[in-house]
């Protein structure tokens, strides 16, 4: 089942045509893996699904991105609702200066959720730590700020925060990229538990990382989408040439 | 060698300003003091019988007319101040604000006696003709100091929105939240201990400003029974009797500077902490 699919994206920053006509789709509850050399696209592709490119003046985007089936770009596309359905972890921690306990609850809070109940609250908070691993480290540190964890607590705090408003894609934007080794190959084995409620598209210029995580890859090149398949046909016998080049390292 | 000689000369003068200032303390302390102590503390503080000819020294309704004036401009001012920083930050266009931030930076750069003059034939006739009373008054007062720190807390606040990391606001987008939300839940609260230094900064302007505050108060030497009446502030007192003031009644002045040496202390400690904190987070 496609969970995303996206048509003949092209997108323009001013007259700098980043994105040159993606086509892609990406698969439920699979971890799908952009990988590409530094400015090729990646960030900006993922940025398209839940779209945080409409911060950035300047952009202008043509062709579609269709989420179970709707175009978010079009009109009548509730914006809020979208990101509340995709969350996106970035490549540096950004927990808010707020104690752990009101990141979680932040999305719920922005959204109106569990107003009434604070029990609800608190297990949805429970859980959504529970998730990711921290509810045994941080159960009883509920109320320290979030800027005193460890990075690697920080960023899986982050999801956290994304969890407890059920989102059923997760973009990730190089999580790992500010981890040291250890802590990268935790967060791989969460993302491993996390493929079986979610649909994720994971962003790394880290091939091995791609290789351990992920089902399906893309490799992209200049914004352009070189090759996309199935991960381990992709690595161990590449169609293009391309591709061939910048996983055995030959360039990039 | 050289640096040496440099080194050491800028030692001196940093020093002798120190020292000059330590001087003035000691000097404010060592004229205004025995006066406290002649009528007691309780005396001076509590009492509402300010008679310096006649050997009667009670500050307390200038102290109080102080603090209300300072409070009404804060009500008045913080809110306004408020609103202009988190619109110059986040909601006018960058070009907008390159302009407008140093515009109402130039602002606090204008004389008192312009704002006090700008008072006594703008303010005061409003406030007599559509509020009643004298038209010099409490409220004059507080609306033309909100005026004045206006520029101070907007500028430092616009700072300390700006300071805020640009991950917080997209983090808290990405999750579904509106502009507004994260300005009040996560940027606000981010930037909170320097909004809350520029407010504090903004109160010791208020409750230290005193030509402005002489022309449009009304000086009378009672305890304020509504927003209308006239009142006299304890800056207010030092300037308009300084003139013709000898003995116990001069002593008395060094007295009222030293309350006020007090009240600038601890806006000004309060201010430091804060800020450091912020730094640390
Ligand atoms: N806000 C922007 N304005 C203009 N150009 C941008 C902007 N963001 C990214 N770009 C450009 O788009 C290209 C792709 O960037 P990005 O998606 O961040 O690449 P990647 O994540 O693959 O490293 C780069 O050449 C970059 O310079
Ligand atoms: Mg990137």
């Amino acid at each position: 089942m496609s969970k995303v699919i996206v048509e003949n994206l092209n997108l323009f920053y001013g007259d700098f045509h980043c994105l040159k006509n993606n086509t892609l789709s990406i698969k439920e509850r699979k971890i799908t893996a952009l990988i590409g050399p530094s400015g090729c696209g990646k960030s900006t592709l993922l940025r398209c699904l839940n779209r945080m490119n409409d911060l950035i003046e300047g952009v202008r985007i043509t062709g579609r991105a269709l989420i179970d089936g709707k175009d978010i770009y079009s009109r009548d596309i509730n914006l809020i609702q979208l990101r509340k359905e995709v969350g996106m972890v970035f490549q540096k921690p950004n927990p808010f200066p707020l104690s752990v306990y009101d990141n979680v609850a932040y999305g719920p809070r922005v959204h109106g959720l569990y107003k009434t109940s604070k029990d609800a609250m608190e297990a949805v908070v429970a859980k959504s730590l529970s998730a990711v691993g921290l509810w045994e480290e941080l159960k009883d540190r509920l109320d320290v700020s979030a800027l005193n964890l460890a990075l690697e607590q920080q960023q899986r705090l982050c999801i956290a925060r994304l969890l407890a408003v059920e989102p059923s894609i997760l973009l990730m934007d190089e999580p790992c990229s500010a981890l040291d080794p250890f802590a990268t190959l935790n967060i791989e084995e969460l993302f491993l538990n996390l493929k079986e409620k979610y649909t994720i598209v994971i962003v790394t210029h880290n091939m091995q990382q791609a290789a351990r995580v992920s089902d399906y890859t893309g490799f992209f090149l200049l914004g352009e989408l070189i090759e996309f398949g199935n991960t381990k046909t992709l690595f161990v016998n590449p169609q293009n040439k391309l591709t061939e080049d910048y996983i055995t390292g030959r360039f990039g | 060698m050289k640096e040496k000689l440099i080194e050491k000369t800028l030692m001196l003068l940093a020093f002798s300003a120190i020292g000059a200032l330590l001087l003035m303390a000691v000097f404010i302390f060592k004229e205004g003091m025995p006066i406290i102590f002649k009528v007691g503390i309780k005396n001076f503080l509590f009492s509402t019988h300010w008679a310096p000819t006649k050997g009667h020294f009670g500050v307390s309704s200038m102290i109080v007319s102080s603090l209300f004036v300072t409070i009404g401009a804060m009500i008045i001012g913080v809110p306004l101040a408020l609103a202009c920083a988190i619109t110059l930050a986040e909601f006018a266009p960058q070009r907008v604000t390159v302009i407008l931030k140093p515009t109402i930076e130039l602002l606090a750069g204008i004389p008192s006696v312009v704002y006090g003059f700008l008072g006594v034939v703008l303010l005061v006739p409003l406030i007599r003709d559509y509020l009643g009373g004298p038209g010099l008054s409490l409220l004059a007062a507080s609306i033309i100091l909100a005026i004045m720190i206006l520029p101070t807390i907007t500028s430092i606040s616009i700072d300390a929105i700006k300071a805020v990391p640009y991950s917080y606001k997209e983090g808290s987008l990405a999750l579904g939240a509106t502009h507004w939300q994260t300005i009040r839940m996560v940027i606000l609260k981010a930037a909170r201990s320097g909004i809350i230094t520029a407010i504090i900064l903004g109160m010791a302007r208020a409750i230290g400003e005193t030509m402005a505050v002489i022309m449009v108060a009304g000086n009378a030497l009672r305890l304020p029974q509504s927003p209308l009446s006239p009142v006299r502030t304890l800056t207010s007192n030092i300037a308009l009797e300084m003139g013709y003031a000898a003995g116990d009644h001069r002593a008395a002045l060094f007295a009222t500077g030293i309350v006020l040496f007090v009240f600038i202390m601890v806006f000004n400690v309060s201010a430091n902490i804060i800020t450091k904190r912020w730094r640390r987070e």
